[in-house]
């Protein structure tokens, strides 16, 4: 009886690996693919600077806005889960809906607008993108903890913030994870445009390849970019797995 | 001692109020279970939580040991009652001792201390502790989560505890383990416990006394013999069952009903003083023991013997005995079985202390109705 969880979640721990092993046998096929097609040395010779300083600038965009989302997101979906502001929730989840359907091109335009050219409206725009899953996806997660694991910490004596600590987000945490993930993941996708309204970044190599049909340049912003994705799903996917508590975690 | 004094909610709902509690006066001694009885829907989930103030009283209030409720801080005053939940409610991020250990943690036990207790407490629940600490909820049959809701109850040894059907989502005969193991704890606990159930069955086990609800009005508090044999209205007789003078069959001990004063002899003596023995008492048998004071077999009025024989040669074998700490449904359950009119009662040594006879047990459960009045 107590036998079948437990293959079970070995189970599904082999076909998760087997899913990795796809993805990276993929990855590796394409970047060889695209390495026979370009002169790598060559590329590396005329675009490594630029490479590192972008890099660099890149990297900065995307651990800023995506920090400072994530610093907000949590507590502000944190807040408008709890009961006293369950009349404001529903319309804000729908709020919230409706917003990450705009395309972050537009999201970029309006930051422009109103912020002008340079590295605040880039991050501001980013930020923006990056918020609202977060701060969708914690407030699905503490709406989706069992209100009878409420009912039975409240009986037992805990106090609204050992309620929250204790039981709910860690029951939350796969869920309000996740949304950090799919949200990082689109942060970084959208890092690269922040070119386009002066933010800088890999965007440049990117978009001025395209401007000037040189598939090298473009390549190498595009290839650090991409490698930079898979990196921070991979490193989000790892954090999830050790973070969220055993008990309540479907990969372990 | 728990007490509630004209305990009232009313819930206000968009279509109309529903009065989930009208009025309810009851109070549970110290010590002793009462279960709160009633179909789906009565106020029985309604007025447990009003004692742990889970649900606000719209009015009356909840006396704990005298002193009012709403004058101890809400946290305080639940870390000192045990609360089992009807949908047991085990929080799936902890490891069994870590859910056990909510409480004592709270109370700011040291976690040393708070280990050992969780260990002690599934032993006591009848779990091992070397194999189900470290699990997770999800790892356990739906018995064994609840008996860790239990053992996670009793943690920080409240001296009160409120259960909502801790025992519902089990199959009868695991049920039927976890009701007695309970018992027995409480013979060792004496915790005053406020116990919803909505099977008949369940509460003339478990209660000390039966609180029988319906559409929020406390209806008929009673001891169980009493609600089955005197119940108060139409409605708790149907409720109880037609059947109900079987199960008061169950709360009567064969210890109690069996008659200890007949003759006995042993298996060397003379049929011709048994034969006289029994013209002399009327007894319709005799039993014949062995040295060792065991049950061999009986002789009545109509047993023949032989010149110079003795008792153990004259006797007829008993067909069947009963253990003296087994109920009385037991005991007619095993009448019917061997179409018989009595039994031998036996003590754990097997030893015959007495006899058991139907006109007996039909005398005892009839006598509160010719009576009139109340056993
Ligand atoms: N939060 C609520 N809001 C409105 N009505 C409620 C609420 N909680 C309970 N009720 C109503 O109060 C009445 C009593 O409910 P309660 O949960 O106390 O019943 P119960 O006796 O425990 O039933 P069951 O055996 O099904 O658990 C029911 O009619 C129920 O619909
Ligand atoms: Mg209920």
């Amino acid at each position: 009886m107590n036998d079948r969880p437990v293959s079970g979640r070995a189970m599904g721990c082999v076909g998760s690996k087997v899913g990795e092993w796809l993805l990276w046998g993929a990855i590796i096929a394409v970047a060889l693919g695209v390495l026979r097609w370009i002169d790598l040395p060559e590329m590396l010779r005329r675009y490594g600077g630029d490479i590192v300083h972008l890099a660099v600038q890149h990297l900065g965009l995307a651990a800023l806005s995506g920090g400072l989302a994530i610093l907000v997101g949590i507590p502000v979906g944190i807040i408008l889960s709890r009961p006293s502001f369950a009349k404001i929730s529903e319309p804000g989840a729908r709020v919230l809906t409706i917003g990450s359907t705009i395309p972050s091109l537009a999201i970029l335009a309006l930051s422009m607008s109103w912020l002008g050219i340079g590295t605040p409206p880039a991050v501001f725009a980013l930020w923006a993108v990056t918020l609202l899953p977060i701060v969708r996806n914690t407030m699905a997660g503490l709406r989706g903890v069992d209100p009878y694991l409420l009912e039975a910490g409240r009986g037992m004596g805990m106090t609204p913030m050992q309620l929250l600590v204790r039981v709910e987000l860690p029951n939350a945490m796969y869920v309000l994870l996740a949304g950090v993930r799919t949200a990082l993941a689109i942060n970084v996708g959208t890092v690269p445009m922040a070119f386009l309204i002066g933010g800088g970044g890999l965007g440049e190599l990117i978009f001025t390849g395209i401007d000037l049909n040189e598939p090298a340049m473009m390549l190498a912003g595009a290839i650090p970019t991409a490698g930079l994705a898979v990196l921070v799903d991979f490193s989000l996917g790892l954090i999830a797995y050790y973070l969220v508590p055993r008990g309540v975690n479907p990969l372990r | 001692m728990i007490k509630l004094e004209r305990l009232t909610k009313i819930y206000e709902t968009p279509v109309r109020k529903v009065v989930a509690a009208d009025h309810i006066d009851m109070e549970v001694p110290t010590g002793e279970i009462c279960v709160l009885l009633g179909p789906s829907g009565c106020g029985k989930t309604t007025t447990l939580k009003m004692v742990n103030r889970i649900v606000t009283p719209t009015g009356g209030r909840v006396l704990i040991d005298g002193q009012d409720t709403t004058d101890i801080p809400t946290v305080e005053l639940r870390r000192k009652i045990g609360y089992v939940i009807q949908q047991i409610g085990l929080f799936p991020n902890m490891t069994v001792e870590e859910n056990i250990c909510v409480v004592p943690r709270l109370l700011g036990w040291d976690a040393a201390k708070a280990r050992r207790r969780a260990a002690e407490l599934l032993e006591l629940t009848a779990l091992d502790p070397a194999t189900f600490l470290k699990r997770y909820p999800k790892e356990l049959s739906g018995g064994q989560q609840q008996r860790v809701g239990v053992a996670r109850a009793l943690a920080a040894d409240p001296p009160v505890m409120l259960m909502d059907e801790p025992f519902g989502a089990i199959d009868p005969i695991n049920r039927a383990a976890i009701q007695d193991e309970f018992l027995k704890l409480q013979e060792k606990l004496h915790k005053t416990i406020l116990f919803v159930s909505h099977d008949i069955d369940e509460a003339v086990k478990m209660g000390d006394k039966i609180a029988i609800f319906r559409a929020g009005r406390l209806e008929q508090i009673d001891s169980p013999d009493n609600v089955l044999a005197h119940p108060a209205q139409p409605f708790i007789a149907d409720f109880v069952g037609a059947d109900r003078t079987i199960k008061r069959l169950g709360l009567i001990r064969v210890a109690d009903a069996m008659t200890s004063d007949a003759p006995v002899l042993s298996l060397g003596a003379d049929p011709v003083l048994a034969q006289a023995m029994l013209h002399e008492s009327g007894a319709a048998a005799l039993v014949i023991v062995t040295p060792e004071g065991k049950p061999h077999g009986f002789m009545t009025a109509a047993s023949s013997f032989g010149p110079g024989s003795t008792c153990g040669h004259a006797s007829t074998p008993i067909a069947a005995s009963v253990s003296v700490a087994a109920d009385l449904r037991t005991a007619v359950s095993r009448m019917f079985e061997n179409d018989v009119e009595w039994l031998s009662c036996v003590d754990d040594e097997g030893r015959h202390v007495g006899a058991l006879e139907m006109r007996r047990i039909r005398h005892l459960l009839g006598r509160t109705y010719e009576a009139g009045g109340r056993a």
